[in-house]
């Protein structure tokens, strides 16, 4: 794959600065969430989290289970701040 | 990994990674770091990143500046970026207690060459934030000094910076106990084995109590659930930490643009529950509304939550411990120890280095807890 290749859409994050940061010794996707933020936009990852999963499992040798995933955290989808404080409805 | 070192630091969050940079720096590079999980896993990588001088008490203001001078030039001593902005601190009074207590501050702050000052609602939002609701807000402490940064990258680069310098930094090594023998500590044991060594310092966090617990020292730290939440990115609009104790919130938005913060539940039970909740979420999303009503259409993409390390005094436990020789405390650090970290951390390896420390840091040692505990509850 091209370095230049965008895994995670959200936050820009490339093939290549991901395979870096494994290299670099970031092996679990906790990790390279915290550095490179892919994860960390509106998708939460659930775009490229697998994606990252395989990228990991292939410059390592682990198994895909032996790497696992995030904790998924809340919200399921982003929500607008007047929504969450109850001050009108969904539209 | 090395089987015995000249320190075993136990902790890869802020603490640990720094007082093993710091003690390399000065030349005991025999050290190991040890870390459960990751860097930043526990409380560090799951705290807001605030840096704040504005201490209602002497000896806590002087930790916290001198901390910011070392932040001023760790980005360069370092060689990594780690976002540090110094964007202030806006401290919001709503009551009289609030007003009294700050006026109070500000005196003690000023004395000590702390360039803070107060506001009026309307210079609040003139000078410094001009989005923020300010109804039922009395005046506000600003200090333009007082900064912010990414504590993921900060941890990662003491700890990077810590190995250039030789220290061995362990990750996914979970230690089970503490060893000693006669009054002395003689090493680690961890799930990979035994790491032989006389001096050994405990920074981990909330899990600090069960450790020093296997060599029968009981630490009083009690962990407390604290909640965050952080918003998609906008286009920078302000700079300042904006807390408030009386209304219960602290945010900033961070270099990336997202909106970040949270508030404690006075109610909150202790106890290693890490979940977040919808009450949380909902209560913040009404804060936030209310202080900047702009935010109302931004999108919280995120929210989690992260462990405090509270003392009864609410000050961390540093230093030497009685009847044990080579155990080290570095914990307890009740919400504030990213802000302070870097000082704390030269202190702690000068004691360890067996010099004079900088700071005299006596009354953060913990057989304070031995007789009546005195509480101050204006310490923060």
């Amino acid at each position: 794959m091209k370095d230049d290749v965008v895994i995670c859409r959200c936050e820009d994050v490339t093939y290549g600065q991901i395979v870096r940061a494994i290299d670099e010794g970031l092996t679990s996707l906790e990790e390279i969430k915290r550095v490179l933020r892919c994860g960390m936009g509106p998708c939460q990852g659930r775009t490229c989290s697998r994606l990252i999963a395989r990228i990991i499992a292939e410059r390592t040798g682990r198994s895909m289970e032996e790497i696992g995933f995030p904790l998924d955290r809340p919200p399921v989808r982003p929500v607008e701040i007047g929504i969450l404080a109850g001050e009108r409805d969904e539209a | 990994m090395k089987r015995s070192a000249d320190c075993v630091i136990i902790g890869g969050g802020i603490i640990g990674t720094s007082v093993a940079y710091y003690l390399a720096k000065s030349g005991m590079t025999n050290v190991v770091v040890l870390e459960a999980d990751y860097l930043a896993s526990g409380g560090t990588g799951r705290c807001g990143g605030g840096i704040r001088q504005q201490w209602s008490t002497e000896p806590n203001a002087r930790l916290a500046m001198e901390s910011v001078r070392i932040f001023q030039t760790l980005e360069e001593e370092l060689g990594e970026d780690i976002e540090f902005l110094q964007g202030g601190y806006l401290v919001l009074a709503y009551t009289d207690e609030d007003v009294a207590q700050f006026e109070k501050n500000v005196a003690l702050q000023r004395g000590l060459g702390l360039n803070v000052e107060i506001l009026d609602p309307e210079e609040i939002r003139q000078r410094v934030v001009k989005e923020l609701n300010t109804d039922g807000v009395r005046m506000a402490t600003y200090c333009p000094d007082d900064a912010s940064a990414n504590p993921f990258l900060a941890t990662r680069a003491y700890a990077a910076a810590a190995k250039r310098l030789g220290v061995e930094v362990e990750l996914f090594t979970p230690v089970r106990r503490i060893l000693a023998e006669n009054g002395r500590v003689t090493g680690v044991e961890t799930n990979r084995g035994v790491i032989q060594t006389p001096r050994v310092i405990n920074a981990a966090g909330s899990h600090s109590v069960p450790l020093a617990k296997t060599v029968g020292v009981d630490l009083p730290i009690q962990p407390y659930r604290r909640e965050i939440l952080v918003t998609e990115p906008l286009e920078r609009f302000f700079h300042p930490m904006i807390i408030s104790f009386s209304f219960g919130i602290y945010f900033r938005q961070v270099r990336h643009g997202s909106v970040i913060g949270g508030f404690a539940y006075p109610d909150e039970e202790p106890g290693f529950n890490q979940t977040s909740s919808v009450d949380f979420v909902t209560t913040m999303s009404k804060k936030l509304a209310y202080l900047m009503p702009v935010l109302e259409n931004v999108k919280v993409v995120r929210q989690w939550a992260g462990l405090y390390d509270v003392t009864p005094d609410a000050q961390p436990i540093l230093g030497v411990t009685d009847g044990l020789e080579g155990l080290y405390q570095a914990s307890g650090f009740s919400g504030h120890g990213f802000m302070i970290a870097p000082m704390v951390s030269t202190l702690l390896s000068q004691i360890v280095l067996g010099r004079e420390p900088d700071l005299a840091v006596d009354r953060l040692n913990l057989r304070r807890f031995e007789g009546d505990i005195d509480l101050d509850h204006s310490v923060v």
